[in-house]
């Protein structure tokens, strides 16, 4: 029967395997509606484990606006461990949700969103596990597959493994198919899926990548890629949700029972960045800025807290210091939330003084640990190229405000392989890390502080100046990083001083064959799954000799390689894979901006200095939005805990998908009332016990502290 | 205050470290005032007495909360059981007084219902092996591999039959260290006797408490109940 829950089935496997509790669901704020009531039921899926695909905002956000939706039931998978894996396929049972346990293979629509392009192989296994065949054109029922995400800005080589792919913002996107498939299985379901896939297509909402035929050159370079159905767009676009404050999601964000690798509650505070940083995939796909207000935010908070009783609140986005009122933001925050135990945190990215305000203002009577930065590049001539604007004198002035204020370790965010790099850019890394510990001596005092060096490789992606770049070999990257290492080791005075974090560039090759690949990489990916590859962004299960020997079998008789696909640079005029896919950059801007990288000239910032040539305004008919409102963030008074039980609190969000909210209504009085006795919960209780509860590491990469009440 | 909650069902499968944050977020999802410990990085002060292991069911968890201001424990057992989720519920709440918590518990006794057993088997297991003297079992402990004697921690153990195809052990267990659990038990009765065990048994912790001379178990909140319960102010007869 349809819809049935698995779990009887799945109970007596979960003692057997690693951390049952992430497969039984439970989760605070979950939902579990009936079948029969549904018309329209979805399955989300985040293809990786379950800690790091549960606190994912995306599928938080869509589960949240489908379950309001009276007619629309909505679960979420996550991908399994080969552990159960292996006792699943032993007893028959099918890929499930944890909400409800359903078979994924029961749904209507199965909407997986790939952050990273490292889940191809788990979306494999998905297929595999919930019964369906594992090509698209094989498939005659079951659930249309639905890729999303960041990563789908380039679907092609998993076009053969899903039926079609939303591009952008999903919040409207998920609605507006909702509402075809109602319409079509209202209907009676005609012409079978693929009529479905037809009238989504027509309607511009997905795109389909069978509708579309790519055609290759001798050379093995694509000729053209050209829709095979005349009444669908040539150039599918990427959604574009303007007004954040009408979609406050997740207003009940989920709180799971098992850990995660975020155990905080995740605010976004604005989508999009102008910052214009030439290696960012997401700063490009994500244009314009939109912000939230001052208001939706606070009242996001408070109604996020309250739902789930999280202590920790993360201020989200690409460039959270960028916000127009972030000032007011934390400032208001840290005043309301001071003696609750509550702590804030921003992620950060930005080199200047103001960050380091910003920390402090977040750290009040906290601990004052770790603060990041992240110059991207080692010398400012690379700094140039990719356009992050920052001079060795600003990152030595910034870090000597922090380490001035207190902060004892300082991390800063490298990356190795960038375009025009050479040893000496990234050996300058060194150079800096000596005079940020220097600096840090002078102005803290005291030779008692740390610095990490933390580098990443580069991976070229899609949609962004550097789309056309060769990437650096894994060879390269290694003997980079390795002399690297060693000048730093070999520094008396500071190198005991400095930390080095790096991986080895091996998997940033696979990630930059799947990040810039086209159909018939597909072929590749599916063989490294035959070949047992799962979970490719865990280095104990990634196997680059599993990818390579797979590449080798399968791309040379198309005319292609491995090489080809990564360290190759490409010329102006060959059809890329993803050419046919508007994100809303123009494609002369963007090469236009490859060359100035390569001249080393930087570029503005939007947000400050208007400008319309990239392309996003114009065709969308959009602006960058953004304030100030000049408004506070209401209401401003103590939230603390209540002495006696309190009401909770029934400040109100918006409701509706859609409905327009003005500011006024976007946040009500807090229920325990501006007469509740402060909060008086730090002092000894003689009778009490004393908990040995131990201290929560600050996550490295954010700015963490904790807002302490003593 | 002093209480006593279950783990059930699925959520049987929470680790101890999993249910201390679903409890600190419950607590403040409930706005009751948990006292903080003092320091650079606060935390809820919460003492736990011994979990029962990931993938066990118990009808018997006890913990201890400091709270910062006066609250009644019927309120606290309500609105802190509807913030927890169904699963982990709050059953009973007296005020903390007298002798500590970890005082009054020295003996848990388990139910683990086992699918797949013939009665009569477990039985003979059982006769076998509370006839020896002592019995040691293999453990894996984070410190390495541990001989536990599981014959010196059983106080008594009987069985019955749920059907023709599921047998229940009832024993009670001594706390020691480190402490026998009910798959201590049945390795154990594995080996004095044949018995297979063909899925996975299922194991609900009934009760804690002190040992009293006839292998029964006091309830360790009741002495704080009947405190809570004299009324204040007045001499006793």
């Amino acid at each position: 029967m349809s819809g049935q829950s698995l779990f009887p089935l799945l109970e007596p496997l979960l003692p057997r395997v690693r951390k049952p509790v992430q497969y039984v669901g439970g989760e605070g704020n979950s939902v579990v509606k009936p079948w029969d009531g549904a018309t329209v039921r979805w399955c989300l899926m985040y293809p990786d484990a379950y800690e790091v695909g549960l606190p994912n905002q995306g599928v938080q956000i869509l589960y949240e606006i489908l379950n309001e939706q009276p007619d629309v039931l909505a679960e979420r998978a996550y991908s399994i461990w080969p552990d159960l894996e292996a006792l699943m396929r032993e007893n028959g049972i099918p890929q499930f949700t944890v909400d409800a346990h359903r078979a994924v293979g029961d749904f209507d629509l199965f909407g997986i969103s790939f952050s990273t392009e490292l889940g191809y192989t788990n979306l494999l296994s998905a297929l595999d596990l919930a019964g369906l065949p594992l090509h698209a054109a094989d498939r005659t029922g079951g659930p249309l597959v639905i890729a999303g995400g960041h990563a789908a800005f380039n679907p092609e080589p998993i076009a053969d493994f899903v039926d079609a792919v939303v591009l952008g913002d999903g919040e409207q996107a998920v609605l507006r198919i909702t509402e075809v498939t109602r319409a079509w299985k209202a209907a009676g379901s005609p012409g079978g899926r693929t009529e479905l896939l037809h009238r989504l297509a027509r309607l511009g909402i997905v795109y389909v990548p069978s509708f579309f035929d790519v055609s290759y050159r001798p050379d093995g370079r694509i000729q053209a890629v050209t829709p095979n159905r005349d009444d669908i767009p040539a150039r599918p676009a990427k959604h574009t949700l303007t007004d954040l404050d009408s979609w406050p999601y997740p207003k009940a964000p989920l709180v799971p029972l098992a850990e995660t690798v975020h155990e905080r509650m995740s605010v976004e505070i604005f989508r999009g960045c102008t910052r214009g940083c030439r290696f960012c995939q997401a700063g490009m796909i994500t244009r314009p800025v939109r912000e939230r207000s001052i208001e939706t935010v606070g009242a996001m908070v408070d109604a996020g807290l309250t739902a789930t009783g999280f202590s920790e609140v993360g201020l989200l986005s690409l460039s959270s210091a960028d916000h127009s009122e972030i000032g007011e933001i934390a400032k208001e925050l840290a005043d309301r939330y001071e003696g609750t135990n509550t702590s804030l945190s921003l992620p950060s990215t930005r080199v200047d003084a103001f960050n380091v305000t910003l920390a402090n203002e977040f750290s009040r009577n906290g601990r004052r640990s770790g603060l990041t930065f992240a110059p991207e590049g080692g010398s400012e001539r690379l700094r140039k190229v990719i356009n992050k604007t920052v001079s060795a004198e600003d990152l030595v002035r910034t870090v000597s405000t922090a380490y001035g204020n207190g902060w004892r370790q300082v991390k800063l965010y490298f990356m190795c392989g960038l375009p025009t790099e050479t040893d000496e850019d990234v050996l300058e890394i060194a150079d800096l890390a000596r005079e940020v510990i220097r600096a840090g001596r002078r102005a803290s005092g005291h030779r008692d502080i740390r610095c990490t060096v933390s580098i990443g490789g580069f991976v070229p992606k899609a949609h962004t100046p550097f789309q056309w770049a060769g990437q650096a070999s894994h060879e390269v990257t290694d003997h980079r990083l390795k002399l690297l290492r060693d000048t730093v080791r070999a520094d008396r005075e500071v190198g005991r001083a400095v930390g080095f974090r790096y991986h080895d560039g091996r998997p940033g090759i696979i990630e930059g064959l799947l990040a810039r690949g086209d159909r018939r990489v597909g072929r590749a990916i599916e063989r490294v799954w035959r070949d047992g590859g799962r979970f490719d962004g865990w280095s104990e299960y990634f196997s680059f000799e599993r990818w390579e020997s797979a590449c080798a079998a399968e791309l040379p008789p198309l005319g292609v390689s491995l090489d080809w696909f990564t360290t190759r640079e490409r010329d102006e005029r060959e059809v890329l894979p993803w050419d046919h896919l508007d994100a809303g950059l123009d494609r002369d801007w963007l090469w236009a901006d490859w060359q100035e990288a390569l001249r080393g000239t930087e570029l503005d910032d939007c947000r400050w200095t208007p400008c319309y040539d990239c392309g996003v305004c114009p065709t969308f008919g959009t602006e960058n939005q953004i304030g100030p409102t000049g408004r506070s963030l209401l209401p401003v008074i103590s939230v603390g805990v209540t002495p006696a039980l309190g009401a909770p609190s029934d400040q109100g969000l918006p409701a509706a998908p859609g409905v327009a909210v003005g500011p006024d209504s976007a946040a009500g009085p807090d229920a325990a009332g501006p007469d509740a006795a402060g909060p008086d919960a730090a002092g000894p209780d003689a009778a009490g016990p004393d908990a040995a509860a131990s201290g929560v590491a600050p996550d490295p990469d954010l700015v963490s502290a904790r807002a302490s009440s003593t | 205050m002093r209480l006593r909650f279950g783990k059930r069902g699925r959520l049987r499968f929470l680790s101890h470290r999993d249910i201390a944050r679903t409890f600190e977020r419950g607590l403040r999802r409930a706005r009751l005032p948990v006292a903080l410990s003092a320091g650079f990085s606060p935390h809820p002060r919460l003492s736990w007495v011994g979990a029962a292991p990931t993938g066990a069911a118990s009808e018997a968890e006890y913990v201890e909360i400091a709270f910062s201001a006066p609250v009644d424990p019927e309120q606290v057992r309500q609105a802190l059981d509807a913030a927890l989720p169904p699963g982990l519920d709050v059953l009973d709440c007296a005020p903390a007084g007298g002798r500590s918590l970890p005082d009054r518990i020295d003996a848990s006794r388990w139910q683990v219902r086992l699918p797949g057993v013939v009665t009569a088997d477990l039985d003979a297991a059982i006769t076998v092996l509370l006839a020896r003297e002592s019995l040691v079992v293999e453990r894996v402990t984070k410190d390495g591999k541990r001989g536990v004697d599981v014959r010196g921690a059983v106080v008594w153990a009987v069985c019955r039959a749920e059907n023709d195809t599921c047998a229940i052990l009832d024993v009670v267990v001594r706390h020691t260290t480190p402490a026998v659990r009910p798959d201590d038990v049945l390795t154990a009765l594995s080996a004095v006797a044949v018995l297979s065990v063909p899925v996975p048994p299922e194991p609900t912790r009934l009760e804690q408490g002190r040992l009293r001379e006839d292998g029964t178990l006091a309830d360790p909140l009741a002495p704080d109940r009947d405190e809570a319960a004299r009324p204040v102010g007045r001499l006793e007869a």
